[in-house]
């Protein structure tokens, strides 16, 4: 099992702010909107070198998904800020029509995704907005894994040409990409390469994996870890490559069971090559307050969870 | 610039023709927004604004239209062909398989003149707003346009839209609503009442103009031009424009029921007989 150590633990929220102001710095018609949560998005440094090109739209989401859609004609490239339910569910007609099928040149940034948002509990924990945002004809849809790769996502959406929608969150989390990483729209990461079970994990489940990996090793089972940070467009072949060697599968993600990564890994293998599969995700639940920690526990995101799929999926080969 | 009114009223003739003959052709669409709305998109695309068509999506350098209810995309697409965006002759695929000229308008089959897609009601304004503030950062002095209609001010989305774009002093733009009162279940003041219309954008922070006679070509484009020279004084504009639905054709005036119906082919020469063809039909 290849080694992975990171020094420092940083929220992914951060690295979207970073990614910003340098996306900023980058191409001048980079511009930010935010409904009433600039602390919260990490948006305070590009408002302060750029206040021309932020807006402020007050706690009025729908407005917000219009004026980003109106700001692309005349060539702007709006970064929208808000949290991750206020940034789908909340608007997912507008973004529909005036986005999606508009095919307009925005990008949706949504933070506090999925249950580590903790204390507020279940009005404000989406897990169902990857689904969301993947049945949209056109959307691309990203969640990375740590701080270094948000801010890396962050900008490379900048310079990418149609809708996008980038999911990251609150807590901190081991920041151990790489600072200089070129990041690739659709491309997976190989973490690490084994033969016994193939484990895809995206967003904060892909720090759980290499943990859950580590103890695999002391069991003797060799797992390959992907980190699919962009669950559309799917790397395809990266994920079908892999299992064909190791013949069995686990997803791993901060989302609802139905309509997330699982899901569209399934599918593919359905289609191309039927796998044993397990889900590490919310079982089709809301989730509640607590800590992030032990929200992840008690939900089964984690890497003991893992650990379990992994045994059992195994167990599942022919 | 002074209008020609006989010329401009020549024009909503042919459009109002090619409104009756698109639905008819299809079977359906929605004529009665449309008809109301014929002078107003005439004096728009004809006198009142600054606009290429051979289009460009980003609009640099020239006055923008956004249709917020899309459901009168027969007037749209009348006028933008008539303007020249598009072949006269492609009006008569209207909602038919295969077509750049969907029910509602969208940008999804490149349609030239089409800059958002619209049809869910509400939308239009936030959007106008948004491309308004781009031309401002793009030191752009032209102006946005955007129509909505009357029941569609019962879109909440409209009013976060409302009080966004006084606080911003958006003043390069000028929105219309259709004001009608009437919408598809019935008057506007039975379904859901809209109050006092004025008040309520003025509340806003919007410089308010209304134009009585919207079905009055001259009154439209003087409403227009008094709008435009209201522009670019801090508050963003909005016309009340008091139209009547189903205006030049006299079985559907006055009520709400062609909304949304096609006229049958004997209907259809009764309202092609009140309307002259003066550009020739497509």
């Amino acid at each position: 099992m290849k080694k992975y150590t990171y020094t420092e633990s940083k929220d992914t929220r951060s690295g979207f702010g970073a990614g910003l102001l340098e996306a900023g710095r980058q191409n001048e018609n980079v511009v930010a909107l935010c409904a009433d949560l600039v602390g919260s998005l990490k948006m305070d440094a590009f408002i302060k070198e750029f206040p021309e090109r932020f807006f402020q739209v007050g706690i009025a989401e729908a407005n917000m998904m219009g004026i980003a859609a109106g700001l692309t004609i005349g060539g702007k490239i709006p970064f929208t800020g808000t949290f991750a339910e206020f940034s789908t569910a909340r608007v997912y007609d507008q973004i529909r029509q005036s986005i999606a099928y508009s095919h307009k040149n925005v990008k949706i940034c949504a933070s506090h995704a999925g249950l580590t948002l903790g204390e507020d509990g279940a009005t404000h924990q989406t897990l169902e907005d990857i689904g969301l945002m993947k049945m949209l004809p056109g959307m691309v849809v990203i969640n990375p894994c740590d701080y270094n790769q948000t801010k890396a996502a962050t900008i490379a959406i900048a310079q990418y040409e149609g809708p996008v929608y980038l999911r990251f969150g609150r807590p901190v989390v081991p920041n151990f990409t790489p600072a200089d990483q070129t990041f690739q729209i659709g491309k997976a990461v190989m973490l690490n390469e084994g033969k016994d079970v193939t484990i895809i994990a995206t967003g904060h489940l892909v720090w759980e994996a290499i943990k859950a990996g580590e103890e695999l090793e002391k069991l003797g089972i060799d797992a390959e870890i992907i980190n699919i940070h962009t669950i559309k467009p799917l790397d395809e072949e990266a994920i079908l490559a892999s299992v064909k060697k190791t013949g069995c599968v686990v997803t791993a993600e901060e989302h609802n069971r139905i309509g997330g990564l699982g899901d569209s890994v399934a599918q593919v293998l359905a289609k191309n090559l039927p796998t044993p599969q397990e889900y590490v995700a919310v079982d089709d639940s809301f989730g509640e307050s607590g800590t992030p920690a032990q929200l992840m526990e008690k939900y089964g995101l984690n890497a003991a969870s893992i650990v379990a799929a992994a045994q059992k999926v195994i167990s599942r080969k022919k | 610039m002074s209008a020609d009114i006989n010329k401009l009223e020549q024009l909503a003739s042919q459009v109002r023709r090619d409104i009756v003959r698109m639905v008819h052709g299809c079977q359906s669409g929605h004529p009665g927004g449309s008809l109301g709305c014929t002078d107003y998109f005439v004096a728009l695309y004809f006198h009142a604004m600054k606009h290429n068509p051979s289009f460009n999506m980003d609009g640099i350098g020239e006055d923008i239209f956004f249709l917020s209810n899309g459901h009168i995309s027969p007037v749209f697409y009348s006028t933008l062909a008539r303007a020249g965006y598009f072949p006269v002759s492609e009006l008569a695929t209207f909602r038919r398989i295969d077509s750049r000229l969907q029910g509602h308008p969208t940008t999804h089959e490149g349609l030239p003149g089409v800059r958002i897609a619209s049809g869910s009601l509400g939308q239009g304004l936030s959007a106008a707003i948004g491309a308004a503030q781009a031309k401002k950062l793009n030191n752009d002095n032209s102006l946005v346009y955007v129509l909505m209609g009357d029941g569609e001010l019962q879109e909440g989305q409209i009013w976060e839209a409302a009080m966004y774009a006084p606080h911003n002093k958006v003043d390069n733009l000028i929105a219309a609503v259709d004001y009608n009162g009437a919408q598809i279940d019935g008057p506007t003041n039975q379904v859901l009442s809209l109050g006092n219309l004025r008040a309520k954008w003025e509340a806003f922070g919007w410089d308010v103009l209304e134009i009585e006679k919207g079905n009055d070509m001259a009154s439209v484009v003087a409403g227009l031009d008094e709008a435009k020279a209201r522009s670019g004084k801090g508050k963003p504009v909005v016309i009340l424009l008091h139209t009547q639905m189903g205006y030049g054709v006299d079985f559907m005036m006055g009520t709400h029921k062609w909304h949304g119906v096609a006229p049958n082919d004997e209907q259809l020469a009764s309202a092609l007989e009140q309307l002259k063809e003066t550009l020739g039909d497509y």
